[in-house]
């Protein structure tokens, strides 16, 4: 079993076997990120630039340690203007950068697209770490491994993803990996931030956040940002909270051994109160864990996938 | 041998003029640029042609030939970015396309929005290859906010004004426009898109912008901007052109102010009739993002209908310019915009008249006599006296596009490899060859 791709630019098309794959593998990794020593020979030799064109936190540092504790050397790039205003294209820097010899490219941009526009301009591997509102498929991914790690299994699992669809690319590469592995996925959120014909997707539509959640197993909550209350998308923070927030109390309407799930960074007291983020059905903390073995087990299969080219 | 009394003859084509409604095998006696008459493919005809020396000679046989096609939407991006295009490789483009005559939009820097900036394209136009009819600004500078001096750029030679590029969001300025443009007898021609509707937006607004996680610009921005416009030019009065019809709303918008007998008239481009928004996520190509955008399947099965009904009275290209460094790049940081003068002949038989939705005769009539008579252009037509422009098409020859093959300085076109039927063998401006394919 093999992945067919030598890229991860998302998960839609991925098929179940695929994603079992990278769940499976990164059970392995899983462990040795437990051991005193955390580091293994896997990619010596491999060079990984991280191309950072939007800030981030937790998934620039979750891909470089990865990298790190695989061997690889890793360099990143982080910048917050586009290359457009910098006078460089982005062929032309990253064609220059892989001059130096990389291998693989780690990628987050704001334009949708852009993990694809690389291949089209490089050798190197690409994995898509968020593009624009459109994929972000290794959180998907750690989000799935989460959810099987605690239930053994994906299939007729009911996911509910609350809050900014429009805007999120997490939301949308959850909802083609969940539904790859069988699992019933509904998205919840004001109608303002539920994207036009979002229905094709193939899940279950709720404005409702207690109907939405009522009989669900794993809720994961979406950041809500500031922006959408300035570009006339919602009234107020306080009425997002009152309408949408997640709180201890509207717990009571999911199934019994409930998991609550958030990709971060989070506002506390915004669309989940300190309460339930800190509770002991909340997982947000394993999550990030998880990403690392997520991402050694995508880095690993990619650069397997390399090597059987050269 | 004689001396030849005529200056060229096309002989033997199938002569098409929907003005003259004309339709059959023809021969055309061309005279000091102009036509002289045409002469039906008689064995008398024949005998007299055949004593002409060769070079006065173009055989059309089994070839179209039609008034010199009409393009009333082009950018030639002349004065200010002539590094896109220039007015001469635009014309070239043109006549490579088949086109004889082309109406360029005035968002140049500077802007044609005074008689200067049009006097400067016409002499630019002077010794090029084809006819250049200028559109000026409604406002000064594009910006929406004032009226440029409309009755100097008329005087000066411009032919419409249209904000094209943007839509003329102030309804008060619109209504203006239109008030005031009634005094020179010419049309305003919107490009109807609601700026607040659209802002951002980078592809339609559908499951695919949805999917692709893209800003979108609604078919409803679309068909709000016409509505308003209709109404407005239904409570003025004046002239109101619809440029690049996209959505089926806006095609049913025009249908009804029609029928009420508003003084409305549409283009519509390939682009709406030949491409679909969920081919943008195939490989994030900039060369589809266009204003307005590839829209979803009904939309394009909307304004092939708009065509057929006669709603939509003409094809236009859009021809857009654009450098290659600014489209090989993110897909929201490239400006919108295809070319389009070598590929719309080609498209347009291959996706309306091959698949049966337009006649030849309806094909042409939008290319040709339906754009003269919106801007009051004297082309259009083969009627003795007109000048002689002339397109003579090649229906039987298929063709793949190719990058290489574009004479237009810039080749942002969606339609690289595409395999199309029919081009221009030759094009003729007022008698001379102006293009001829071997």
């Amino acid at each position: 079993m093999k992945l067919q791709s030598r890229h991860l630019l998302g998960l839609e098309g991925v098929p179940a076997d695929e994603i079992s794959l990278i769940l499976d593998t990164a059970i392995t990794f899983r462990e040795i990120i437990e051991r005193p020593i955390k580091k293994v020979p896997t990619l010596r030799g491999i060079t990984v630039l991280n191309l950072f064109y939007e800030p981030s936190t937790r998934t620039k540092i979750s891909f470089e340690l990865a990298e790190k504790r695989l061997s690889a050397d890793a360099i990143t790039f982080t910048t917050s203007t586009s290359s457009v205003k910098k006078g460089e294209t982005l062929k032309d820097t990253v064609r220059n950068i892989e001059a130096m010899k990389i291998n693989m490219v780690v990628v987050r941009h704001s334009s949708s697209g852009v993990p694809y526009f690389l291949t089209q301009c490089l050798d190197s591997n690409i994995i898509n770490a968020g593009d624009g509102a459109h994929e972000h498929p290794t959180q998907a991914l750690l989000d799935l491994f989460t959810i099987r790690q605690k239930y053994g299994h994906l299939d007729g699992l009911r996911v509910v993803l609350i809050g900014d669809v429009k805007h999120s690319r997490v939301v949308r590469s959850n909802i083609w990996g969940l539904k790859a592995m069988g699992a019933s996925v509904a998205v919840c959120g004001p109608s303002t931030l539920l994207p036009y014909e979002v229905e094709q997707f193939g899940v279950d539509i709720y404005t409702d956040l207690e109907k939405a959640i009522d009989g669900a197993d794993v809720v994961n909550i979406m950041r809500i940002q500031l922006e959408r209350q300035q570009a006339g998308l919602l009234p107020s923070q306080r009425e997002y909270t009152n309408l949408f927030g997640i709180t201890a109390d509207r717990l009571r309407l999911l199934n019994k051994n409930y998991t609550i799930m958030h990709p971060g960074p989070m506002n506390r007291g915004v669309e989940i109160t300190p309460e339930v983020a800190d509770g002991e059905s909340s997982v947000i903390l394993e999550q990030v864990t998880n990403g690392q073995a997520i991402r050694m087990a995508v880095l690993y299969l990619l650069s397997g996938k390399r090597e059987e080219e050269e | 041998m004689k001396k030849p009394i005529f200056d060229l003859i096309i002989k033997g084509g199938r002569v098409i003029d929907p003005a003259l409604g004309f339709g059959r095998e023809a021969n055309i006696f061309i005279k000091d640029g102009t036509i002289v008459r045409i002469e039906n493919d008689t064995v008398a005809s024949r005998k007299k042609i055949d004593s002409y020396p060769a070079d006065n000679l173009l055989n059309a046989e089994g070839m179209l030939v039609v008034p010199g096609l009409i393009d009333m939407h082009v950018h030639l991006r002349e004065p200010g970015r002539e590094d896109e295009e220039t007015i001469i490789t635009g014309c070239q483009a043109a006549a490579a396309g088949g086109f004889t005559s082309v109406c360029c939009m005035p968002n140049t820097f500077p802007a044609i929005d005074n008689q200067e900036t049009v006097k400067f394209v016409l002499s630019r136009a002077e010794r090029a290859d084809a006819r250049v009819y200028v559109v000026g600004a409604v406002s000064k500078m594009l910006k929406g906010e004032e009226l440029s001096e409309i009755g100097d750029l008329v005087k000066a030679g411009a032919v419409a004004i249209s904000d094209d590029g943007g839509y003329v969001q102030n309804p008060q300025l619109m209504r203006h426009a239109l008030e005031y443009a009634k005094m020179f007898g010419i049309p305003i021609i919107s490009h109807a898109e609601d700026q607040f509707l659209c802002a951002g937006g980078i592809m339609n607004e559908s499951f695919q912008s949805t999917r692709l996680g893209m800003i979108g610009r609604p078919a409803v921005g679309e068909v709000i901007a016409v509505l308003r416009d209709i109404k407005l030019c239904e409570f003025i009065g004046g002239r109101l052109h619809i440029a690049h019809v996209s959505t089926a709303g806006a095609v049913e918008a025009i249908r009804q102010a029609k029928a009420q007998g508003i003084a409305v008239t549409a283009e519509a481009c390939p682009q709406h009739f030949c491409l679909t928004d969920d081919m943008i996520g195939i490989g994030f190509d900039t060369n589809l993002r266009v204003n307005p955008p590839i829209r979803s399947q009904k939309d394009v099965d909307a304004v092939i209908t708009g065509l057929v009904d006669g709603t939509i009275d003409c094809i236009a290209s859009d021809h857009a310019p654009h450098a290659e460094e600014e489209k090989d790049v993110e897909f929201d940081q490239a400006p919108p915009g295809m070319i389009g003068l070598q590929t719309t002949l080609g498209l347009v038989q291959t996706f309306l008249v091959d698949k049966g939705f337009l006649s030849w005769a309806d094909a042409i009539r939008k290319m040709t006599v339906n754009p003269a008579r919106i801007l009051n252009l004297p082309g259009g037509t083969l009627q003795a006296g007109a000048s002689a422009d002339i397109t003579i098409i090649d229906t039987d020859r298929k063709w793949t596009v190719r990058k290489k093959d574009f004479l237009s300085k810039s080749k942002n076109s969606p339609y690289v490899g595409w395999k199309l039927s029919g081009q221009a063998a030759y094009t003729v401006l007022g008698g001379r060859v102006v293009f001829g394919r071997n």
